[in-house]
């Protein structure tokens, strides 16, 4: 049992039994859906908040005006999620400062630049995205799934369409051609 | 004064919730940059094998707990100009990023400094462009074909039972066809 704690890694299967109980106590429990998307665009708000000296003009926004810029279950949850990570990775020893995986040093680019340069457009589309369909990857992809919602379903396919075609157009054109 | 304690106990709910999810997501691999380009080059199928694994018990889970009339169901509501233009760009994002909003989360626990870096400012740059785009985009492309947030089963007229078991036998299909398949 202690092994089990310190153990590298766990059976996908382990893991994911034990999200989508989450996703049924965070229902039952919370009466919140398990999804994290939306606390990075009221951050995004709370962000703009603070720079600004006219407060009035992001909470004017219609878009902060429905989902209001503040700490709230969510943001709670994604915050939790950060530690959670850090306490698997410290436990395991698989906590480690990376900022190139060797899979895209491989097979993209080992640049540091280039590779910073990719994740924060690939943030932005994220982004921009997530909002649009109003869901990520546990948002739609397990909590809609679950719930056998029609949005959900088109969208976990949409998700892994879009991401399959991209990444190997991008391996494609950073290693020379061949797919 | 109650309305503060209850706020404050909802927050350290989520957050308890929060490090076990984020705790499960680092385990099973899913917050490594590697496990994520893998498998959207279909070389490794740990990631869907967490999600089918994942939608498999919370199906049943949350069928059986609304049938109890235990919770309330929370659909998103859906349409062809919101959930398939968005989530297609969606996925784009997760190619070049490699990592979704809750895996960047664990990764930066993990110590990922592109998801820290790079990640981290590009998901909130992202989501403020749309904030900004939002009156526009609703105005129009949002608007074509809604849905609402109908379900399998108000769609097909059946119990909510049985289309949650089928659609969960489908998904233990598709695990054992990879599992024989050794992906």
């Amino acid at each position: 049992m202690i092994d089990w704690l310190f153990s590298v890694s766990w059976s996908p299967y382990v893991a994911g039994i034990g999200i989508g109980l989450l996703a049924g106590l965070t229902l039952l429990i919370s009466n919140k859906t398990l999804s994290c998307s939306t606390t990075f665009a009221k951050s995004a708000g709370l962000i703009e908040r603070s720079f600004r000296s006219n407060k009035a003009v992001v909470t004017e926004r219609d878009f902060f005006h429905k989902h209001k810029p503040e700490i709230d279950w969510q943001w709670m949850l994604v915050f939790g999620a950060v530690i959670g990570g850090f306490l698997s990775a410290t436990l395991s020893g698989s906590f480690q400062f990376r900022m190139v995986y060797d899979w895209w040093a491989g097979n993209v680019s080992p640049g540091i630049a280039l590779r910073w340069i990719i994740a924060l457009v690939g943030g932005i589309f994220m982004g921009f995205g997530a909002r649009w369909a109003d869901g990520c990857t546990s948002g739609h992809g397990i909590s809609g799934l679950i719930q056998l919602s029609l949005a959900s379903i088109v969208a976990a396919v949409c998700f892994f369409a879009g991401g399959i075609v991209t990444a190997h157009l991008l391996v494609a054109v950073f290693s020379g051609g061949a797919v | 004064m109650m309305n503060e304690v209850k706020k404050s106990k909802k927050l350290v709910s989520g957050f308890l919730f929060g490090i076990i999810f984020g705790f499960l997501l680092q385990r099973s691999g899913v917050s490594f940059n590697d496990v994520i380009m893998k498998q959207l080059m279909l070389l490794d199928f740990t990631v869907v094998k967490v999600m089918l694994s994942a939608v498999i018990t919370g199906l049943i889970f949350v069928t059986w707990l609304n049938h109890k009339k235990y919770l309330k169901l929370q659909p998103k509501p859906g349409g062809i100009g919101m959930t398939i233009p968005g989530a297609l760009l969606f996925g784009v994002g997760f190619a070049l990023l490699g990592y979704c909003p809750g895996t960047l989360a664990a990764a930066i626990g993990q110590g990922s400094l592109d998801a820290l870096t790079a990640g981290l400012p590009g998901i909130l740059l992202g989501s403020w462009l749309f904030a900004i785009a939002w009156p526009f985009l609703n105005r129009t492309v949002i608007k074509i074909g809604h849905w609402d947030d109908r379900t399998l089963p108000e769609m097909l007229s059946l119990s909510r039972g049985f289309v949650a078991v089928a659609a969960a036998f489908c998904c233990t299909l598709i695990l054992l066809f990879l599992e024989i398949n050794a992906y």
